[in-house]
């Protein structure tokens, strides 16, 4: 499969790590892209993090403060890592009962919590936009 | 190519059916209990049960419903088994035999001392005999499994350094590394710091020098690696481990790449776990219980398990010291899985110190084989460079992007050769993974079969690849619905009663 033919959505900001950022308003939606849920395979759990857990943004080496939880498929457990720092606000229980949503829908379904950001205007100048995102992906291979 | 079909026992419309699906309640016995046990019993009467639900067949029944369900069953004793990082190499027989005698099938663990002399002496001389393999000061032989042994092994990192009055909270893991090892670091109480591999598929000695401080307890890794590959620099990471005042752990997994050759702690380890049922040979893989014993270097013995086995020179026997006060206590009930033990010690002995060498020689000798006629680019590619050891991990995303068909589907399709799969979809950092582990007790022909199988797979991807999706039709049962197995896992008779249609 090419990386054009991952959906890569406009108006979102995106990690390394293939998790997606959406800013609204005082507040921002983090899930996990196209490409990410594609690699993972059928999604079968979804860890949540706690609300009111503060998470830093994700940084190298990477640690749990980064850490807003789990995304198990059959062929792996991979750890979702947040693209900000700030504090955990909501988190999307529905992927408790219907983890597959992460598959089916991972830029509106599938969302998986909201964030209040701590230095959002800092912090988004070291994450990708669409563009830069879908050529990143086009030199993973 | 061999034309293989996997027995099939059908009872009417169903598969073999379970053997609480069997028999009638007429009072069938397989066996006849002995009258009372001759010894007065006083159980509560509110412990008694009133009515048993168990099956009711007679010895023929029951005899052939195991053999048939083993007819359907896949093992090293019917066919190749190169499910990487798992060590699927034959167990000889002469193991069994040597486990199944009386004086070692028939004691008991609360025996006294005295009348177990042998078993003492044979749990003693295999600890000498692996502490000699790994290089490691002293060894306990209690952990059932090597995710046990990886558990004690954090416990007795957490049990150092709490002696000493120093907090670490930090567990550094490449991201080549097994899942349990995370789990392992976690379940002790440690937060996980990850590395990741550079380009030659090894641990990335920038990315630790950055990660590694006065934080860090220890460093947790496998070598050979999950890639099969050796971590040359080793020596660098375990210095700059030391350095920092943290602890190097040996993940036991991959021995067999090296076993005989090198040893984990002339390399800086100074906790070692092993996988008795890989390495020595002990039937594994719903064939019998592991065993994974941990050695450890002079400084951290004092916090090993209890009971410790020595040996009273003067008196010339074997017993059980449980007098160790900085021990971190029991990790299991008793002593291990003695069977397992005895196994090893078999296979140990009758190897002696040249034949394992040579199994090591062998094992990275048919991996590579296998590398060598399989990386040809177009359907399999290595995505490192240089040779590998016991096990090769290939990638199938070439094969992918030109038909569609993905690892899964190519494992999947083997089986309709009488071939175990390797593992696949590990390690993720390899996309499109197949983990080759031949071992060193196939013959070039069962080696040049595999290579066959595997291309005429990749042919028939692009003819039909249909067919191989579709794979495996020649087994018993077909291709599991692996997710709906995760998402609504029958884990019991229990619940299957209650998801039965009624």
């Amino acid at each position: 499969m090419g990386a054009s033919e991952y959906e890569v959505r406009e108006g979102l900001f995106y990690s390394k790590e293939h998790e997606w950022l959406k800013v609204e308003k005082g507040q921002v939606r983090v899930g996990i892209t196209d490409y990410a849920q594609d690699k993972l395979g059928d999604v079968v759990y979804v860890e949540l993090p706690v609300v009111g857990r503060k998470v830093k943004q994700i940084g190298e080496p990477k640690n749990r403060d980064m850490e807003l939880g789990a995304v198990e498929s059959v062929k792996a457990v991979s750890t979702v890592y947040s693209p900000i720092s700030g504090t955990v606000k909501e988190v999307n229980s529905t992927l408790q009962e219907r983890p597959e949503i992460i598959n089916t829908s991972p830029y509106d379904e599938g969302w998986i919590c909201v964030v209040v950001p701590e230095d959002l205007d800092k912090e988004i100048k070291t994450l990708m936009d669409a563009k830069a995102y879908s050529e990143y992906l086009k030199n993973l291979g | 190519m061999m034309n293989y079909h996997q027995a099939r026992w059908i009872c009417e419309s169903c598969l073999e059916p379970l053997i609480f699906e069997m028999g009638n309640k007429g009072g069938s016995r397989g066996i006849l209990l002995p009258r009372g046990v001759g010894a007065e019993i006083n159980i509560p009467e509110k412990m008694l049960r009133k009515s048993l639900n168990i099956p009711e067949l007679s010895q023929p029944e029951v005899v052939r419903h195991y053999t048939r369900l083993s007819q359907m069953n896949f093992c090293v004793d019917t066919g190749f088994y190169p499910l990487g990082s798992c060590t699927m190499k034959y167990n000889p027989k002469v193991n069994e035999e040597l486990a199944d005698l009386d004086e070692v099938a028939n004691i008991h663990p609360d025996q006294d001392e005295g009348t177990v002399q042998g078993a003492l002496e044979i749990m003693y001389r295999l600890e000498r005999l692996l502490c000699e393999i790994t290089g490691m000061s002293k060894m306990c032989l209690q952990p059932s499994a090597g995710a046990h042994g990886e558990f004690l092994g954090m416990l007795l990192v957490r049990a150092y350094f709490r002696a000493r009055g120093e907090t670490r909270k930090e567990v550094i893991i490449p991201d080549s590394a097994h899942g349990t090892n995370f789990a392992s670091a976690g379940m002790a109480g440690f937060n996980v710091v990850v590395v990741p591999s550079n380009n030659r598929g090894r641990v990335d000695l920038e990315a630790l020098r950055a990660a590694v401080s006065e934080k860090t307890a220890a460093l947790m890794m496998t070598n050979p690696n999950t890639l099969g590959l050796f971590e040359d620099e080793i020596l660098e990471i375990s210095k700059m481990v030391h350095d920092a005042g943290g602890l190097l752990y040996y993940d036991g997994a991959n021995l067999n790449g090296i076993i005989g050759k090198a040893r984990p702690g002339d390399m800086g380890f100074d906790i070692v776990h092993l996988n008795l049922h890989k390495t020595f040979s002990t039937p594994h893989g719903g064939g019998g219980p592991g065993s994974g014993p941990v050695g450890v270097a002079e400084k951290l013995e004092e916090f090993l398990p209890v009971p410790v086995i020595e040996y009273d020179e003067e008196q010339g026997r074997f017993w059980l010291n449980y007098n160790r006060p900085h021990s971190i206590g029991k990790i299991k009930s008793f002593f291990g899985n003695f069977g397992v033990l005895v196994k090893a010690y078999a296979y140990i002995l009758s190897m002696g110190a040249d034949g394992l060498k040579e199994a090591a020689e062998a094992a990275v000798i048919n991996a590579n084989y296998l590398m060598h006629k399989l990386a040809d680019g177009k359907s399999f590619k290595v995505n490192y460079d240089g040779p590998c050891k016991h096990e090769v991990v290939l990638s199938a995303e070439p094969l992918k992007r030109e038909t569609g068909v993905t690892a899964r589907d190519v494992v999947k399709r083997l089986l309709d050769f009488g071939l175990h799969p390797p593992t696949y979809y590990f390690p993720p950092i390899v996309p499109e993974a197949l983990m080759i582990e031949p071992t060193e007790t196939e013959s070039k022909e069962e080696l040049d079969r595999f290579i066959a199988a595997m291309k005429a797979v990749a042919q028939e991807a692009r003819t039909d690849p249909g067919r191989v999706k579709a794979a495996p039709t020649a087994t018993a049962i077909g291709r599991l619905d692996e997710t709906r197995a995760s998402r609504e896992p029958i884990l019991s008779w229990r619940m299957y009663q209650r998801l039965k249609p009624k």
